[in-house]
């Protein structure tokens, strides 16, 4: 039995290219029909990618064939634009692609999800059998052991996703944490939402445009706060977000000092994305106050980005031990489940399903 | 058993705990910080030695082993390792291990080098309110130390928030909110416990030393303060945890003071 995979992502192909071969409702059963015993296809934003098992040789103009979202889209030619990995290349791809080693931003975890649907998907329709069953499981062991023994996934890698996880390491559960945005640009709104998605609820948007204010609190489920009154709130509430066009500081050490006597046990969180900032970098000397600007937010995202990267080799060692051991384990054609419908699906198997 | 066996007991819990800040400088060297299960096992690992030991020890003086500094201070790093066991996992603070080893560590080498295990030529009648009293006082301590150690983390935690430069611990250390918390909660046990084993004081039907009260109401109103000023908000929660070091700090150096004392006042 021939294990491949041939497929397109972001590395070889743009996102129309994607668009045209990210497949359709039949494409198992017509997959199945031009020679794959069994064929899984793994379809997301940023890759299109065939699993397939044949007795033999699928040619992958054939797979692209079946691939192409209509008829009407050009195949003729096209098929050097897919990679194609046989054997342990493809054991290797499918279990580098689970561990987020071939994604976009290195280490995200939400292609381990996307490829748990694909299977389960493939499972229930038959579309996996034996061989992609056994693959699989192991592609999600594999990715479990690269996370938990390596920090590949350590730390956010956009602005936003910083901001919530400095916010969780002050204040743990942001679901009491207030929030005042002034100005409400596209970048305060990101992290916005963000922190919203991690439970916030208190929240309160001003701006000089006070229609602006409303828009956006209506928005986020917030209230809108005079631009007036915005620096009373400094003495209730636990994070800041500025993002105005002010030309000057709009918030100085000398202004919040007095009011950051009515709380002296509690932090404040000052995430100052306005360029030119919003508040004096001074501000950060007084006690329990954090303030981030953009550029130390982006660069904790760069340092993020460079650990998970410093990270590569150490899951590289564990998918090659994996790959070799898979190997072995097909070529001694060990004990298979007599039939696919006796594969566990993904919550009876040791994932759980949360991990979907 | 004896004298040796005890010893060996001691000295397997100190293996135990340095095996611990090993493998904690290891994971760091590497990047991947996750001691909290291996120093778990490792502290309690340790723990159970330490018992061995003062289990040993009681069976041979016929009463609670806290009769000069060695066995003292043995007895305050087992109280440090027992509040870990209790309330690192419940304050999710697991991480802890990896501060409290180096504490433990460091107390029980000082007691096995420095020549303070000196035995009283008299056997000590058994005396059970003296005993609890001050068996009470040292677990007190071993919640300081807690709130000490929870202190350093704190600070930790703090200055890298301050200024910006997060080390792969950062990812690893509970937040800050969590870390005060557990510090307010420590600092209670740690005061209600010392209240019960000073007031007990006043049980144990014979005069105590002018200097030793003095010492041990000294340390009473030092962590009382500490903990008014946390309520009454005169203290910044950074100024609380480094009160919790410095206190913890001179309450060491007050409680060599009362052991000092209690030495040269029995036979």
């Amino acid at each position: 039995m021939n294990l491949f995979c041939v497929g397109l992502s972001h590395h070889n192909a743009d996102v129309e290219t994607r668009e045209n071969f990210a497949g359709h409702a039949e494409t198992d059963r017509v997959l199945r029909n031009c020679g794959c015993n069994e064929a899984l296809l793994l379809s997301t934003c940023n890759r299109v990618e065939v699993y397939a098992a044949a007795e033999n040789f699928v040619p992958t103009e054939q797979i692209a064939r079946c691939l192409a979202r209509t008829h009407a889209v050009e195949v003729d030619g096209r098929a050097e634009t897919f990679y194609r990995y046989e054997a342990a290349d493809c054991v290797r791809h499918l279990f580098r692609v689970a561990s987020g080693l071939d994604s976009m931003v290195v280490g995200e975890t939400e292609i381990l999800g996307q490829a748990k649907k694909a299977y389960e998907a493939a499972r229930i329709t038959n579309a996996a059998g034996r061989y992609l069953h056994r693959l699989f499981q192991r592609a999600f062991r594999v990715a479990k052991q690269v996370r938990t023994h390596t920090e590949i996934t350590r730390g956010a890698v956009s602005v936003g996703s910083v901001a919530v996880d400095l916010a969780q390491k002050i204040f743990g559960d942001l679901r009491d944490c207030k929030v005042l945005v002034l100005g409400a640009g596209e970048t305060s709104e990101r992290t916005v939402r963000a922190l919203v998605s991690r439970g916030v609820a208190d929240l309160r948007v001003s701006n000089r445009s006070r229609e602006r204010a409303e828009t956006l609190a209506l928005t986020v489920n917030g209230r809108a706060v005079a631009f007036e009154q915005w620096s009373e709130q400094c003495g209730e509430i636990d994070i800041l977000i500025t993002s105005t066009s002010s030309d000057i500081p709009l918030l100085t050490q000398a202004k919040l000092a007095p009011l950051l006597r009515q709380r002296i046990d509690r932090p404040l969180f000052i995430i100052d994305i306005a360029v030119p900032r919003d508040v004096a970098p001074d501000v950060n000397a007084l006690d329990g106050v954090y303030l981030y600007d953009i550029d130390s937010l982006q660069t904790i995202a760069e340092q993020s980005l460079a650990t998970r990267r410093a990270q590569i080799a150490a899951a590289e060692e564990i998918i090659s031990r994996h790959v070799a051991e898979f190997d072995e384990l097909i070529s001694r054609g060990s004990n298979y489940p007599p039939n696919a419908s006796e594969h566990p699906t993904v919550g009876e198997s040791s994932l759980r399903p949360s991990e979907l | 058993m004896g004298v040796l066996v005890d010893r060996y007991f001691l000295i397997a819990s100190t293996v135990c705990f340095l095996v611990a800040i090993t493998h904690t400088m290891l994971e760091m060297r590497g990047a991947i910080f996750r001691p909290m299960r291996f120093n778990f096992f490792a502290v309690g690992l340790g723990f159970i030695f330490q018992t061995a030991f003062l289990s040993v020890r009681g069976h041979e003086l016929g009463r609670c082993p806290i009769t000069n500094l060695f066995e003292v201070i043995v007895f305050v790093a087992w109280s440090v390792a027992l509040f870990y066991m209790l309330i690192g996992p419940a304050y999710r603070l697991s991480l802890m291990g990896a501060f409290t080893a180096p504490l433990v560590v460091l107390l029980q080498l000082v007691a096995l080098i420095a020549p303070i295990d000196r035995r009283h030529s008299v056997k000590l009648p058994p005396n059970s309110w003296l005993e609890f009293h001050a068996s009470i006082s040292l677990v007190a301590y071993g919640a300081f130390a807690l709130a000490c150690i929870a202190g350093v983390m704190y600070l930790v935690q703090e200055r890298q928030l301050k200024t910006h430069h997060l080390h792969s611990i950062f990812y690893h250390l509970p937040p800050l909110s969590d870390l005060f918390a557990a510090i307010t909660r420590l600092l209670w046990w740690g005061f209600a416990l010392y209240t019960l084993g000073l007031v007990s004081g006043f049980f144990v039907g014979e005069p105590l030393p002018w200097a030793q009260i003095t010492c041990a109401v000294g340390v009473w109103i030092l962590y009382g303060l500490i903990l008014q000023g946390r309520h009454l908000r005169w203290f910044a929660p950074k100024r609380v945890a480094a009160l919790c070091i410095i206190g913890f700090s001179a309450a060491l150096t007050l409680l060599w003071g009362i052991t000092f004392t209690a030495q040269t006042h029995t036979p």
